[in-house]
């Protein structure tokens, strides 16, 4: 593994005053899949504007592929594209027309075969002369997606893909990132769809107040914080639970007849059985038995209200 | 250098002529002809001749230039508070491209605009009023110049701009005025002393100067002074916009 992208100690603060990145270190894989997760007005996009060029980094340093973003842009920009949070087009050029100026812009000579292949892939085949002032915000969106590859760009940036997106276009735009992955391209989407970075990061680093609160494997994340629930209803309510039920993390919902055990997934010591055994001798029965295991959200909302 | 991207840039901008051709051409080709008919024709038929050249030749280079400056300034102005305005401009700051070469490319297609206006202008000219080019080399010169030098004072403006009502202030309130009474229609000579001297401010009439000495040999300043404040425009600009894309004003923060 090779690293592609680093981020060392970057800290900004806007003309206005207020710090918007502090102290910001991040290191990332040649093609790997990392979600920046965090709420509004985290840094998401001041982050991906410094790697990107559009904002002046306040200090520290960024550096792509070992080349430092400001000294040698040329050579960083050129292998990074970027799809911008907002729709920021010339609604007046053809999808055609503005395909052909990304290529040339970021450097690259006219190749007509690959930027077919793009259009196609983003299925704007048939939408190729029209201007973009005609086509819906979802076929806007994959314009600005068919843009940010148009030079080849070996790392993506994709700034809140599918925010108000339908469910059609986000699902197009998982199978696209899995494509690009599987061609190497590295791929950093900033989201806070917690269900986005779960469904394709391979990392995920969360982000809040301007400071990067965890970077953590995914599947490492969900296990390391992962809880479990054991959620018992019972056949017949009890007012209370007998004193020997003190002993555990148990929950009791005397109105929805519904004991919930909380344990650690990892753990070898849980004390599920336990549980179980001391029901049995208290003669409580039981109608239903699940288990739920903690999504990312819950680890997120956790974190973030620790740190609050 | 990154060639490839000044052609997309300049490529694109002309584009936006062709797209808008009624725009871009005909409204100012019409503007003028209708110079020159009123000027030209009607009233320049009773007037008498300045230099002893006539008013309708006398008032041709003036227009042209009065066209190409105005055109320059707002075509480049417009052409980069357009992307600044929609956002699209994320995508120049985001590529490999330096400020020289976005600069070259912007500017690079207005002034080239802006000179294909004049040429046109001047090939309408023909149809209202007889007119004779005595120096074409520097004719072509001074028209070159002064596209080149109006398009970077727009693209300065452009940038600068937070608005539409300011990206049109310049031009409407400065550049026109200042071209209007730059010479155009008449010779400076014809002012009253004090009024003389006062022109001499307007950096217009070192350009309208030049420009009409290219066609008729006469002028109301020395050739040698239009060449060096030509020259110093550009250069100020240049400045200028060096400066803008050294501390990002408002287009980096
Ligand atoms: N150009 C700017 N000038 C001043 N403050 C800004 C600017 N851009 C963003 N901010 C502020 O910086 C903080 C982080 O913004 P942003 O990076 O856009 O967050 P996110 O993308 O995570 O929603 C917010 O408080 C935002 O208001
Ligand atoms: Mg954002």
């Amino acid at each position: 593994m090779t690293t592609i992208l680093e981020v060392k100690n970057l800290s900004k603060r806007y003309p206005s005053g207020l710090q918007a990145l502090n102290d910001v270190s991040l290191s990332i894989e040649r093609g790997e899949i990392l979600a920046l997760l965090g709420p509004n007005g985290a840094g998401k996009t001041t982050l991906i504007s410094i790697i990107c060029g559009l904002v002046n980094p306040g200090s520290g340093s960024v550096s792509v592929d070992g080349y430092d973003v400001v000294r040698d842009y040329r050579k960083t920009r050129s292998k990074i594209g970027l799809v911008p949070q907002e729709l920021s087009i010339n609604m007046f050029d053809t999808v055609w027309n503005t395909l052909r100026f990304s290529r040339g812009v970021f450097g690259k000579p006219a190749n007509d075969d690959y930027l077919e292949e793009v259009l196609r892939s983003l299925t704007l085949w048939d939408k190729r002369d029209e201007q973009l002032q005609s086509l819906s915000g979802g076929m806007k969106r994959r314009v600005l997606i068919a843009k940010a590859l148009a030079h080849e760009p070996e790392i993506l940036f994709l700034d809140e893909p599918t925010a108000g997106v339908d469910v059609e276009l986000r699902r197009d735009m998982w199978r696209l990132i899995a494509k690009l992955r599987s061609q190497g391209v590295t791929i950093i989407l900033t989201t806070h769809y917690i269900e986005e970075a779960e469904e394709i990061a391979d990392r995920i680093s969360i982000i809040r107040g301007g400071e990067i609160v965890l970077t953590e494997n995914k599947d490492q994340l969900m296990k390391q914080l992962g809880k479990k629930q054991l959620i018992l209803h019972l056949q017949t309510p009890v007012t209370s639970l007998p004193p020997e039920f003190d002993d555990f993390e148990i929950d009791y919902d005397a109105a929805a007849q519904r004991l919930t055990y909380t344990y650690d997934s990892n753990s070898q010591k849980n004390r599920v059985t336990e549980v179980l055994g001391a029901l049995n001798r208290a003669d409580i029965m039981l109608s239903d038995v699940r288990t739920e295991q903690t999504s990312l959200e819950q680890i997120f909302v956790n974190l973030v209200e620790a740190r609050a | 250098m990154n060639w490839y991207a000044i052609k997309a840039i300049y490529l694109s901008e002309l584009a936006r002529t062709w797209r808008t051709p009624m725009q871009s051409i005909a409204s100012p080709v019409l503007s003028t002809s209708l110079y020159f008919i009123v000027f030209g024709s009607a009233i320049g038929s009773a007037m008498a001749s300045i230099d002893g050249i006539s008013y309708g030749a006398f008032i041709v280079p003036g227009l042209i230039m009065l066209m190409v400056l105005t055109e320059s300034t707002s075509n480049s102005s417009f052409g980069i508070y357009m992307p600044k305005w929609s956002g699209a401009i994320y995508e120049i700051l985001s590529a490999p491209v330096s400020a020289f070469e976005i600069v070259v490319g912007y500017v690079g297609a207005a002034a080239s605009k802006s000179l294909i206006l004049g040429v046109i202008i001047l090939l309408t000219a023909r149809v209202f009023v007889d007119y004779s080019i005595m120096h074409p080399f520097w004719m072509v010169l001074f028209l070159f110049l002064t596209a080149v030098t109006f398009s970077l004072l727009g693209f300065i403006i452009g940038v600068m701009a937070d608005g539409f009502e300011r990206l049109q202030a310049i031009p409407l309130m400065v550049v026109t005025p200042l071209a209007f009474l730059g010479g155009t229609f008449y010779s400076i000579s014809m002012l009253p002393d004090f009024w003389q001297k006062v022109t001499l401010f307007n950096p217009v009439v070192y350009l309208v100067s030049g420009f009409r000495w290219s066609f008729y040999g006469v002028a109301d300043v020395s050739i040698v002074w239009s060449l060096v404040m030509i020259c110093s425009f550009l250069a100020l600009f240049l400045v200028i916009i060096w400066w803008v894309f050294r501390t990002g004003y408002k287009v980096k923060v």
